[in-house]
């Protein structure tokens, strides 16, 4: 392809991942390094509210941000350089819980205790996804061709729900008594109560995601054993290999760069999990480091917000997720070159 | 947000029907965001019959009033706020005086609905909230228990009625991780004669009140459903209305709902008494909470007195009167009925709960109570790390937001 040709294909969506990626990224890492705030001065100040019968004003010291000549609070901004990244990671604490023998303390810090759950969640429906997806796609295939169609619907109905109301459906079957929770209380003749322990939420997030991501793997399998080389398969039969080794052998060799793209897709969804906190109402049990980063940005009834730690916080998912992603990614690169060659 | 859409569309609505119940015709186009409870549906209806409103009644309207009302000009006109969310707008110098609209069109007005802040009237109420002590008056008489007025009655009552196995569990409460178990700290907290700030702003939470407060909650859950982290108003009021709970001490707004025929199985047999006090001779552990409306500063002066004049429309003894129960009002025309005696007892209450601080300080220690105090509540933290924990957490936003140096 020419250069030009190339460069006018691909141009407009450069432009577009500079502008939408790399400069609010740039400002993000740069606010992580910032901290803005009012400039504040103590005032005397009578404030009077109503009881239900009579007034009480009460006259308090008030923290109140200083307003310029156009009635604007001035706003300061400094740089404090990685200060925001120590008050979200509080190594201090971390090397103190290991120094007193007690490493289980690291998980009561709020950034530490959304690592832990994030990574579990994430390379434990890793393989559940991959695994699940391959599974419908071969008894698609396998299936009579009659029954195809419907089944590939249902099967991927889940994928379609929003995020948000999937989750929220899951936890309105599960909850005290709801219905799914009922049943299974009529069945044991115990209370059950899902949404008490951490253990058990956790259980219900692995669920739902595996069941709302899975037929994503099974389209793109599904794809991918259409064009399994039925040569191959026809020999690997007539050598008699079995089910199992056509699968090992074959078909999942074929498969492989399928795989790959699907886990790396996986990865980088599943690092930013925080449907499954809002929908499940878990944040007393369990949160993710995409919770930790919304909840610092959301503005308390004061109109106060944490952006600096917020930024920090998103800038240490983004390394995360970059970590997580480099042993694919090397793997994608050398299988690209080897392919070249 | 389906509900609020509806809501909010309903009333748009309405401001083309007639104009029967308006004294005037607004000619002015006005907009309006409050919160989504009945009170505010009552006030901006009544304030839709004069015609020319839009009112959005949002539950989120927290998070958006601020920004909505820095705009030039602003994107509202009118904002619904309480002690507890006006205090954006008043650090943003947002919203304007209203002493001279007052004198002009405020002469139904009780002495006692003018919120005044450093001697301007900044804002003008129309209700008053607090939580009160609901209870299923059928339980208590058949067991022989009397209306708890302490927590430890509370705690006693709620033994027997879980021993009696009448109800699925004995106790409700408001304890969903963040702002509302938060909300319910505080009442404890006071009620246990806790000052949230000493004189240099740093927190006093760290004592011997927030360790009675903590430990009080930790032992009324004994008595709750196990799965409480999760609960907030609209679930304790559930739990209520479908028999499962037969003691809270929850937001007075909720009372009406109790007598709500289409959805309570428990019509009549809820009744309110004061909000229990923690420690002898102390205030009912609660904060009193008032709403009200402001006016936009970045507005012409013109629209601020259309937009004033509405909002005194809508918030007349004629609306009061067609909507009694929906709210503690603070309006002339009404008549308390016995879903409000509860709040009435503990707003009168001798010593009285304070008024919900309104200052950026306690925004910030808001927030940190709920994200901290989970941990206490299922047992991976005790107590007094927990304190620890807050404080810390509380010093850091502090010192970021300029508060602390």
């Amino acid at each position: 392809m020419k250069f030009k040709t190339f460069a006018a294909f691909v141009g407009p969506s450069v432009f577009m991942m500079f502008l939408f990626i790399a400069l609010p990224l740039v400002s993000v890492f740069s606010q992580s390094f910032q901290n803005t705030y009012d400039l504040r001065e103590q005032v005397e100040v009578e404030t009077c509210t109503p009881g239900f019968l009579t007034q009480t004003c009460t006259t308090e010291l008030k923290n109140v941000p200083q307003l310029d000549a156009d009635g604007k609070p001035i706003k300061i901004t400094e740089w404090t350089g990685l200060q925001s990244y120590r008050n979200v990671l509080q190594m201090d604490k971390v090397w103190a819980a290991i120094g007193d023998g007690r490493p289980g303390d690291i998980l009561q810090i709020d950034f530490w205790k959304a690592l832990r759950f994030t990574l579990v969640f994430t390379l434990v429906t890793l393989p559940l996804v991959i695994g699940v997806g391959l599974l419908i796609a071969l008894t698609v295939n396998n299936a009579m061709r009659s029954l195809r169609g419907p089944v590939i619907f249902i099967s991927l109905l889940p994928f379609i729900i929003t995020p948000v109301i999937g989750s929220l459906s899951i936890y309105w079957l599960f909850v005290g008594d709801g219905i799914l929770t009922a049943m299974m209380e009529r069945w044991s003749g115990q209370n059950i109560s899902m949404f008490a322990q951490a253990w058990t939420i956790e259980l219900l997030m692995y669920f739902y995601r595996v069941w709302h991501v899975a037929p994503f793997a099974f389209v793109i399998f599904y794809a991918g054993l259409q064009s399994v080389n039925m040569d191959t398969l026809e020999s690997a039969v007539i050598d008699g290999a079995n089910r199992w080794e056509r699968l090992r052998h074959v078909i999942i060799p074929h498969l492989m760069p399928l795989i790959v793209f699907i886990a790396l897709i996986h990865l980088m969804d599943c690092y930013r999990v925080f449907d499954e906190i809002i929908g499940f109402r878990s944040q007393a049990h369990v949160i993710s480091l995409q919770w930790l980063t919304v909840d610092l940005l959301t503005p308390d009834d004061a109109g106060n917000r944490a952006i600096s730690r917020a930024s920090a916080s998103a800038m240490l998912t983004m390394i995360g997720i970059v970590v997580l992603l480099v042993p694919l990614l090397r793997r994608t690169w050398r299988d690209h070159k080897g392919g070249s060659h | 947000m389906l509900k609020n859409l509806v809501l909010a569309g309903a009333v748009s609505l309405m401001g083309s029907t007639a104009f029967a119940a308006c004294s005037y015709e607004n000619e002015t186009e006005i907009k309006m965001l409050s919160a989504g409870f009945e009170a505010w549906k009552a006030v901006t209806d009544a304030m839709a019959e004069c015609g020319n409103l839009q009112a959005e009644l949002d539950q989120e309207f927290r998070t958006k009033q601020p920004a909505a009302f820095e705009a030039n000009p602003s994107l509202y006109h009118i904002g619904g706020v309480s002690n507890g969310t006006i205090t954006p707008l008043m650090n943003a110098g947002t919203i304007r005086p209203l002493d001279d609209l007052v004198e002009k069109y405020g002469q139904n007005l009780k002495p006692n609905q003018l919120i005044r802040i450093d001697g301007q009237i900044m804002a003008v109420a129309m209700m008053v909230n607090t939580q009160h002590l609901m209870y299923r008056e059928d339980v208590l008489s058949d067991l022989g228990i009397d209306v708890p007025t302490t927590w430890d009655e509370v705690l006693a009552a709620s033994a027997k009625i879980e021993e009696a196995g009448v109800v699925d569990h004995a106790l409700g409460a408001t304890l969903k991780s963040g702002w509302n178990l938060a909300q319910d700290f505080n009442n404890m907290y006071v009620g246990f004669g806790g000052d949230f700030f000493n004189d240099d702003n740093t927190t006093a939470v760290n004592g011997d009140a927030g360790m009675k407060a903590l430990e009080t909650i930790k032992a009324s859950m004994e008595y709750m459903d196990p799965e409480v982290l999760v609960s907030d108003s609209t679930y304790v009021q559930q739990q209520f209305q479908q028999g499962k709970i037969a003691m809270a001490n929850l937001w007075a707004s909720r009372a009406s709902a109790m007598n709500d025929e289409a959805e309570s199985q428990v019509v009549g047999k809820v009744k309110m008494a004061a909000a229990p006090t923690a420690m002898d001779g102390g205030v009912p552990a609660t904060t009193l909470w008032w709403d009200g409306i402001v006016i936009a500063k970045n507005i012409s002066d013109e629209e601020a007195d259309a937009a004033f004049r509405l909002a005194m429309e809508g918030m007349d003894s004629e609306m009061v009167t067609a909507n009694n129960d929906a709210a503690i009002w603070l309006v002339e025309g009404y008549a308390p009925t016995d879903l409000a005696a509860g709040a009435i007892a503990t707003a009168t209450a001798n010593p009285a709960p304070p008024a919900y601080p309104s200052t950026s300080q306690m925004g910030l220690l808001h927030t940190v109570l709920g994200n901290e105090i989970p941990a206490f509540l299922t047992g991976e933290r005790d107590a007094a790390a927990t304190l620890t924990a807050i404080e810390e957490g509380y010093t850091t936003a502090a010192k970021e937001a300029g508060v602390l140096q």
